[in-house]
């Protein structure tokens, strides 16, 4: 069930009317029924996985739990009579043992994943290195991914890791934890949501708010317009391009790759956008994914704000985690009478780094082209911090030029263009096709042809062009009215005028019910 | 106290640490300090920061990183 | 609190008005191909027809309704659309005889070839016009294409939206009414263009079965004209080109069908020459269709088989019927003689 589909619209109706219907103390469970029906049009079968990871999840939960009251229970216990050096043992050993459950919940729920996502694009490349030594080929099985799965497995396991470093109680009611796992609006596209933030919201009874319904639909509006008016109309354009990329390659390519910038930021954040509108209509507040991440100024500062929950999850689980292993602990230590501190751990962070988005790159997709993706955004943070001091003195001997606003155009412009050309590898989903294409694109061949009338032999229309660039300006603007909503609520009739504008402009401009042409039904007779 | 400040002043000497709350949020420590800080507390005081405690509100100033040392030591 | 219900109920009443309208300017006028405006005409003159005829471009462009009046004095209405499907037909005249209940029904059999949905062009420019009713849902349901969405067809704009950029003077002209095309739902053809392969016949099929879904809504079709106390009649129009052959073994079925049945089957093909037809003048695209001199003379020859075979000579009609055919017939004349 797409969220641009008639059927989830009507669902959503439904299912708003029903929390607000159903008695308080039973609204999550209304919850949870409406999450597994969503779920259940993606295909019964699918409910296999996500079962898997919620019972999974509760008993691994409830271990480390168990194991940690012990733990608390034994040391209060004996708090007077044991030394500070034998209370750290025990606490230890009790962590060891609290790890060891962990593992088994992560080896479980990642296994699950990588086997479901990863075993196709591992069989293909087996293939290709038995090729070369003249093997025959083993057939690529062709497994079917469970709706969402990266998505919930991560949210799950991130629960797990919270459990065990006791940063959360662990729920004690299997269906409630369901909940958590299942909950629908999130888990086609994330965000990815802790634990503690949003678990005690879903099961808490909810009235209707009228303030909070009102911000909710505004928002899944908002999210609406991005997606329809402004993100599947581009999406024309690209794919004429992506059907035959040989035919578009010099400017055609720097064209591509800013129309998918445009595409990708319009349809995700507008997709998150009804995601947490539909949570906000019904008072649950979710984690907000973006924070208008193509005003950054570095690659590092874009990475803050784009895909926030996912990056702070690599971050949390995966980046900090490995660069404090007694390992790289110990790595550091030696490294560092020998090269100084500062290098050792660069050389422990950088490490750390780079695992981290390999991970990122691999969690996006099986294919190379992710996984080169996720090394080049590693290598362009590693180098432009390589180069902050140098960046530091440029700063210093021109003050004036470089706080100047225009600088700072400049550097988000630099930042957009860079992740963006970056962003294309997953465009072509080719590695060396991509290569090449970035290579034709610094030739700009063919800058004059589109503006000369290639741009409207993309499937777009005069009309549609100008309707996209209105649409930006609109999305544009907003963003840079801070508070908007709140503004808003103070003057109903604005808002309730905008918000019909905003509908219709839907209704009108969206580029839903696609592949209709006013041409067929203007023929001769039959 | 003062191990930490001079910790800390190692990394960045042009901050006074002693006032300053909001190294974490106003971005003055970044990553790559907190690994050094990490591995400086591990040789000055023989204790391991374990990954939970690398937060925000352990890092954002020399006096909660003071208490976060203790803490580890008391468990 | 109470301004702010007050302003959410205006603005949705104002979208409401504001779709209404848009909706009026996107939807297609059909102004350059009336076939898209037929299915509507007929609510206007609903009601008291002795005959009503059911199916594809075969019947309304076969049979002439005023010319029927003026030669006969039966009232007839053409309940056909380009390539209306069988169960298109069955629910148009369920929807029928929610308005009236005629004597006859004459359902053209050429549809009869198509078990499937078609084509979302054709599904709208016959179904559209319809008006709301449980018949037009399942009409809808019964057509639709992959693609197509029920709801597409209750909020036609929906559809539609992208004519925003396209917008005509026609748009604005007939954003609530549509233009009038029809003499009783026969569209006049006045072009002559001579038949000219003749020889040319149909292609071979892998199977000749007419499919069991179009069958069965001709089964649905005689009940219900049962149920109604109405005699349904089958008839293959007397155009038989190439593109739309009618096979032999098709034609044995519905014979078959028929006697089973004990309806009336009249097929046209073989009856050219008595009916009259030339096909040098008769036909406006050479031998598809007949054109309106090709019509009047099928018209004519069906009339007198009413009257001969189906009781049709001894019907009366009041004052005010009969004036308001005069007129039909008068407005039919002035077309035809432009």
């Amino acid at each position: 069930m797409l969220f641009t589909s008639y059927t989830f619209i009507a669902f959503l109706c439904v299912m708003l009317a029903a929390y607000f219907l159903t008695p308080k103390r039973a609204q999550w469970i209304t919850l949870l029924v409406g999450s597994y029906v969503f779920y259940a049009f993606a295909g019964a079968w699918y409910f296999v996985f996500i079962l898997f990871t919620t019972v999974s999840a509760y008993i691994i939960s409830r271990l480390l739990h168990r194991v940690k009251q012990k733990e608390d229970e034994y040391i209060s216990s004996v708090k007077d009579t044991l030394g500070k050096e034998e209370r750290k043992a025990y606490r230890a050993r009790s962590k060891k043992k609290r790890f060891n459950i962990l593992l088994w919940g992560l080896v479980l729920n990642f296994g699950v994943l990588a086997v479901l996502k990863y075993t196709a694009f591992a069989v293909t490349n087996a293939n290709n290195i038995l090729a070369l030594f003249g093997k025959e080929a083993i057939s690529v099985p062709s497994l079917l991914l469970p709706m969402g799965i990266s998505f919930y497995t991560f949210q799950t396991c991130g629960y797990l890791i919270d459990v065990y470093r006791a940063k959360v109680e662990p729920e004690k009611n299997i269906a409630k934890l369901a909940l958590f796992v299942s909950f629908f609006p999130q888990i086609v596209q994330g965000p990815i949501s802790r634990f503690g933030e949003l678990h005690e919201q879903l099961v808490a009874p909810h009235k209707f708010d009228l303030k909070n319904f009102t911000f909710g639909v505004q928002r899944i509006l908002w999210g609406f317009f991005k997606k329809l008016v402004i993100a599947d109309r581009v999406l024309v354009a690209m794919n004429t391009m992506l059907d035959a990329p040989e035919n578009y390659k010099g400017a055609y390519v720097l064209l591509l790759v800013i129309l998918y910038s445009i595409q990708i930021y319009a349809d995700f954040t507008g997709g998150i956008d009804i995601t947490i509108g539909i949570a906000e209509a019904m008072g649950i507040r979710l984690a907000e994914n973006f924070d208008r991440p193509f005003s950054s100024k570095s690659t590092k500062e874009y990475w803050r704000r784009w895909h926030i929950t996912m990056g702070s999850w690599f971050r949390d689980y995966i980046f900090v985690p490995i660069s404090v292993t007694r390992p790289m602990l110990r790595l550091n230590k030696a490294l560092t009478p020998k090269c100084g501190r500062l290098v050792a751990s660069k050389v422990v962070a950088y490490t750390a780094r780079t695992v981290t988005w390999l991970a990122t790159g691999i969690w996006h997709g099986a294919g190379w082209n992710f996984i080169v993706w996720g090394l080049l955004n590693c290598l362009v943070i590693i180098v432009s911090e390589s180069f902050e001091p140098l960046y530091k003195k440029f700063h210093d001997k021109f003050p004036r030029l470089t706080s100047s606003s225009a600088y700072g155009v400049f550097m988000s412009v630099r930042t957009f263009l860079l992740m963006s050309v970056i962003r294309s590898l997953d465009c072509y989903r080719n590695v060396p096709l991509t290569f090449s294409m970035w290579a034709s694109m610094l030739t700009f061949k063919g800058i004059g042809d589109i503006f000369s009338g290639g741009a409207l032999e993309l499937g777009l229309g005069v009309s549609d062009f100008l309707i996209i660039f209105i649409a930006i300006a609109v999305v544009f603007v907003v963003s840079k009215i801070s508070d908007i909503r709140e503004k808003l609520y103070q003057r109903p009739v604005l808002s309730a005028a905008l918000c019909v504008t905003l509908f219709i402009s839907i209704i009108m401009f969206g580029a839903y019910s696609v592949g209709y042409d006013a041409s067929q039904f203007i023929y001769n007779q039959f | 106290m003062e191990t930490v400040i001079k910790m800390l002043k190692e990394l960045h000497p042009d901050v006074d640490f002693e006032s300053a709350d909001g190294l974490i949020d106003d971005g003055i420590l970044d990553s790559l300090d907190i690994v050094s800080l990490v591995a400086e507390i591990d040789s000055e005081f023989g204790i391991v920061v374990p990954a939970e405690e690398i937060v925000p509100e352990n890092f954002n100033s020399a006096t909660a990183l003071f208490k976060l040392i203790e803490r580890l030591d008391e468990e | 609190m109470k301004k702010r219900i007050i302003t959410g109920i205006c603005a949705v009443l104002i979208t409401a008005l504001l779709l209404v309208i848009l909706n009026g300017l996107v939807v297609p006028k059909y102004t350059d191909n009336a076939e898209g405006l037929l299915t509507r005409e007929y609510y206007d003159e609903a009601g008291d027809h002795d005959v009503i005829f059911v199916g594809d471009c075969e019947v309304y462009e076969s049979f002439i309704p005023a010319y029927l009046w003026e030669k006969h004095g039966i009232s007839s209405y053409v309940r056909g659309n380009a390539q209306q499907l069988v169960w298109q037909s069955y629910y148009m005249l369920e929807d029928t005889f929610r308005y009236e209940t005629p004597k006859a029904v004459v359902f053209n059999v050429l549809a009869l070839k198509y078990g499937e949905p078609q084509s979302e062009a054709y599904n709208r420019m016959t179904l559209d016009g319809m008006k709301w009713s449980q018949s037009k849902i399942e009409a809808i349901k019964a057509s639709m294409t992959e693609d197509e969405a029920l709801i597409e067809y209750m909020l036609p704009m929906l559809r539609f939206h992208s004519r925003i950029t396209q917008l005509t003077r026609d748009d604005f002209k007939y954003i609530f009414n549509a233009k009038k095309v029809s003499h009783s739902g026969y569209l006049m053809q006045k072009g002559i263009v001579p038949m000219t392969s003749a020889e040319e016949q149909g292609r071979n099929l892998r199977d000749y079965t007419l499919p069991q879904t179009a069958m069965d809504y001709l089964e649905k079709m005689r009940l219900l004209c049962q149920e109604n106390g109405t005699e349904l009649i089958l008839i293959k129009s007397p155009t038989n080109s190439w593109a739309y052959w009618w096979y032999e073994e098709w034609d044995e079925q519905v014979r078959e069908y028929s006697k089973e049945n004990g309806l009336a089957y009249y097929n046209f093909i073989d009856d050219v020459e008595e009916i009259g037809i030339d096909y040098n003048t008769d036909t406006y695209d050479a031998g598809v269709h007949l054109n309106v001199y090709g019509a009047e003379k099928m018209t004519d020859y069906f009339g007198k088989m009413l009257k001969e075979n189906h009781g049709f000579d001894e019907i009366e009609h009041s004052q005010a019927v009969a004036s308001a055919w005069n007129a039909r017939v008068e407005e039919y004349y002035k077309e035809r003689n432009e």
